[in-house]
């Protein structure tokens, strides 16, 4: 079975091969991704050596935000004016259940390590979909103000919840998922229960009570930048976002905030290529993914953003931030030092209950 | 011009209005400094005080006011820096001015005699109210101007800002604007759809308008109700209808004439914008029509003109101002537009309103406001060519602009 697969692979590859050579594919591509600093990293650390290597023109369009309802658009109308996709896995694995992406065989399709170890490999657990490339891991985690936490620095996830120690608004983000878990963590419940007990309506209760405790002491934001004006502002002590946002907030912006990584959570983000293109366009943004996802480009990405490499062959290759000179290793979800107390993010827990604890968390909200 | 002889008023009655004053200033400097009823308390307290003391001295009032000026300035500077030195002149400037403007009665110099102390009231009280309606509308516009110098990333007014201090400065901001691709890119983008989408809208706008304004035509209360539905649905709607509508276009136009995709994108914009835009001339157009003497196009045809030369050379100077402000609705429409844009453009069709969204977004960062403080300038200067162009074309005409 595993056998003729491959073959079947490798034919369709030597195929392809043969057939698309350079002229046969597009020579325009449109890249969709989150703005910011995130695409600043992804277009000098990939599309600017892509560009120079092929001559190809890239068009930068910031939807990522929106990109599950827009594709389920384009493709209704029979009109997919995107050539690559930046997602989070969540995302990635709905629009693989949907047919919007393309299933992409790591194997063949993806570079393999310096070493020779095949990409299926290198990437691991990350690759959680059959669609889905994975490009950085980068983590939901705390940032408090340290001008106003006193001599007593929070260390740990539920100084989120003592408002006595450290009084002062809080921002969280405005949606169920990670609040959830933080709340249920705090309430005593021990990490590896906590998708257990979030199943059950009680333990629902149990999590939407936890969080009523500081209800009145919570902003809560839906964009990534808003957590980093709030905390510049001094209007929150403490307050969830990415923990890259964090990192420009600290580094590159010098204000006084620390980083809290107890419990923080990892999420995965990375490519998809939608279904529907035509075979030129195709061709193109399968060329991109095998240059742009290879073990030293993820690693050149971290020079401008502090997301870990999805890669195991990347990390050791991750060095110094472009401009400011410190070394990025420190700063990254995964090292060592900041992993020591980290909450893994169940997809296919939420993928199962996200619709109903969602509902019941945006009605909690409202009262 | 002194309408009414001004006797000086009572001390008392002089004080107490003073002191209301100072307490709503007190109210604003308290509040900023953490406890709002002391500084309510204080400020009476303290021009009651002020203004006992400056009415024994009525008849030396410029060194009276200079002290009050250089009294209050000390006060802010040691209470707070520069900045507030410089707040408090501006207190010590108006105090000053006031105390002896009631102290004085001068308040009732350029009023009728026979006006009662409420009309008075009610006269000033008037002026305060307008005032504070613009201060109001304007003040959101205002904020924003010195926050797009800032030398940080944030949208904070920074203690050094605050300070006054240089180094809170800079013009960070702009150079990311002039110098950015992607706002370069969606600027020239801005300044290449809407006035192509101006010109479609206001064609045919201003046609629409002639003709639904011709009593013969039939059912022109439903054709009129059609034209100006794109301003009456909700806009996500109308993207939703033109998102699906403009991408079998597309395909049509990519597929059968071969037109470039870029090309197309641009098409479907400028479409779905001067669809937008028509509303706004059809309205305005028919609007100045009502006020057309229709016997002047039947002189001109009376005298041998055709109906083309009639409409150029009759009847469009006349309802020119009509088709102007038309014209600038539709451009403003397109130029501010964001939803359609989002649905119909793809990212090569990016267009100003989009990238200040998606900044404001992903990262709240003050390019944006830098940006808005170039347009309102260029919007401020247009307004200002348009109106000197007018007054111009008047003085020539030999009629006085009022």
């Amino acid at each position: 079975m595993t056998l003729t697969r491959t073959l079947l692979a490798t034919t369709a590859l030597s195929m392809t091969a043969g057939l698309v050579s350079a002229e046969d594919m597009a020579n325009e591509m449109t890249i969709v991704s989150w703005g910011g600093a995130y695409s600043a990293s992804q277009q000098n650390a990939y599309h600017t050596p892509y560009s120079e290597n092929t001559g190809v023109t890239i068009i930068n369009d910031e939807s990522s935000a929106e990109a599950v309802a827009k594709l389920r658009a384009m493709n209704e109308a029979g009109n997919v004016t995107w050539d690559v996709v930046d997602v989070v896995a969540a995302d990635a694995i709905r629009l693989c259940d949907e047919g919007l992406a393309l299933e992409i065989d790591p194997d063949t399709q993806l570079a393999a390590a310096p070493d020779g170890t095949p990409a299926s490999e290198d990437f691991g657990d990350l690759l959680v979909s059959d669609c889905f490339i994975p490009q950085i891991v980068y983590s939901t985690t705390f940032g408090y103000r340290t001008d106003l936490v006193g001599d007593t620095p929070p260390t740990e996830i539920c100084a989120v919840f003592d408002t006595e120690t450290y009084p002062g608004k809080r921002s969280l983000e405005k949606r169920a998922i990670n609040n959830m878990e933080w709340a249920l963590l705090c309430d005593g419940v021990a990490k590896e229960d906590v998708y257990d007990v979030l199943e059950t309506p009680e333990g629902q209760e149990q999590a939407l009570a936890k969080l009523d405790t500081i209800k009145d002491d919570v902003i809560w934001w839906s964009a990534g930048a808003d957590t980093p004006q709030l905390l510049a502002d001094g209007e929150v002590v403490m307050g969830s976002t990415y923990n890259g946002r964090l990192f420009s907030v600290i580094e590159e912006q010098k204000q006084p905030v620390a980083m809290l990584w107890d419990a923080q959570i990892f999420d995965l983000d990375g490519w998809i290529i939608p279904t529907g293109l035509s075979p030129e366009r195709q061709a193109r943004a399968l060329d991109y993914i095998m240059f742009a996802t290879d073990t030293q480009r993820l690693a050149d990405q971290a020079k401008w953003i502090s997301y870990g490499p999805a890669r195991a062959s990347s990390a050791p290759l991750v060095g110094q931030h472009a401009d400011l000179g410190i070394d990025m290793a420190p700063h990254m979800p995964t090292d060592p030092e900041n992993a020591k107390n980290t909450f893994l993010y169940n997809y296919e827990f939420w993928a199962d209950y996200r619709d109903d604890i969602e509902a019941k968390f945006q009605a909690w909200l409202a009262k | 011009m002194a309408l009414t002889p001004v006797t000086p008023s009572s001390t008392s009655f002089t004080a107490s209005t003073t002191a209301v004053a100072g307490a709503i200033a007190g109210l604003l400097v308290g509040t900023s400094q953490g406890n709002a009823f002391l500084g309510v308390v204080i400020g009476a307290a303290l021009l009651a005080a002020v203004t006992f003391v400056a009415l024994q001295m009525r008849e030396r009032e410029k060194p009276v006011r200079w002290i009050i000026l250089t009294g209050f300035a000390l006060a802010g500077f040691l209470m707070g820096g520069l900045s507030a030195g410089i707040i408090g002149v501006l207190f010590g400037w108006f105090f000053g001015w006031f105390i002896f403007w009631i102290g004085e009665t001068r308040y009732r110099a350029t009023l009728v005699p026979y006006l009662t102390p409420g009309q008075v009231l009610w006269h000033y009280g008037f002026r305060v109210i307008c005032g504070a309606i613009f201060v109001f509308l304007i003040t959101p516009i205002l904020v924003v101007l010195p926050l797009s110098f800032n030398a940080q990333d944030f949208f904070t007014f920074t203690p050094e800002m605050l300070r006054l201090d240089p180094e809170g400065y800079s013009l960070k901001h702009y150079r990311d604007f002039f110098t950015n691709q992607d706002w370069q890119r969606s600027f020239r983008n801005s300044l290449i759809i809407a006035p192509i989408a101006t010109v479609i809208s206001v064609t045919l706008g201003t046609l629409a308008a002639i003709g639904l304004s011709q009593s013969h035509v039939p059912g022109r209360r439903a054709i009129m109700a059609i034209l100006i539905s794109p301003m009456i649905v909700p806009l996500i709607i109308s993207a939703t209808g033109m998102f699906f509508f403009y991408s079998q276009i597309g395909q049509v136009l990519e597929n059968n004439l071969g037109l470039s995709k870029t090309f197309v994108g641009y098409v479907k914009v400028v479409l779905a914008h001067a669809v937008l835009g028509i509303p706004f001339v059809i309205i305005t157009v028919t609007a100045t029509l009502v006020g057309f003497d229709r016997s002047l196009t039947r002189a001109a045809a009376n005298m041998g003109a055709g109906p083309v030369t009639t409409f150029f050379r009759v009847q469009m100077p006349l309802i020119l101002p009509g088709v102007i402000s038309g014209g600038l609705f539709a451009f403003i429409t397109s130029f501010d537009e964001v939803v359609v844009v989002l649905f119909v453009g793809s990212a090569r069709q990016k267009t100003l309103p989009w990238q200040m969204f998606t900044g404001l977004r992903e990262q709240i960062s003050p390019t944006i406001l830098a940006v808005a403080t170039i347009l309102v300038v260029i919007s401020i200067a247009l307004l200002t060519t348009v109106e000197l162009l007018r007054r111009r074309s008047e003085r020539l005409r030999g009629i006085t602009p009022s």
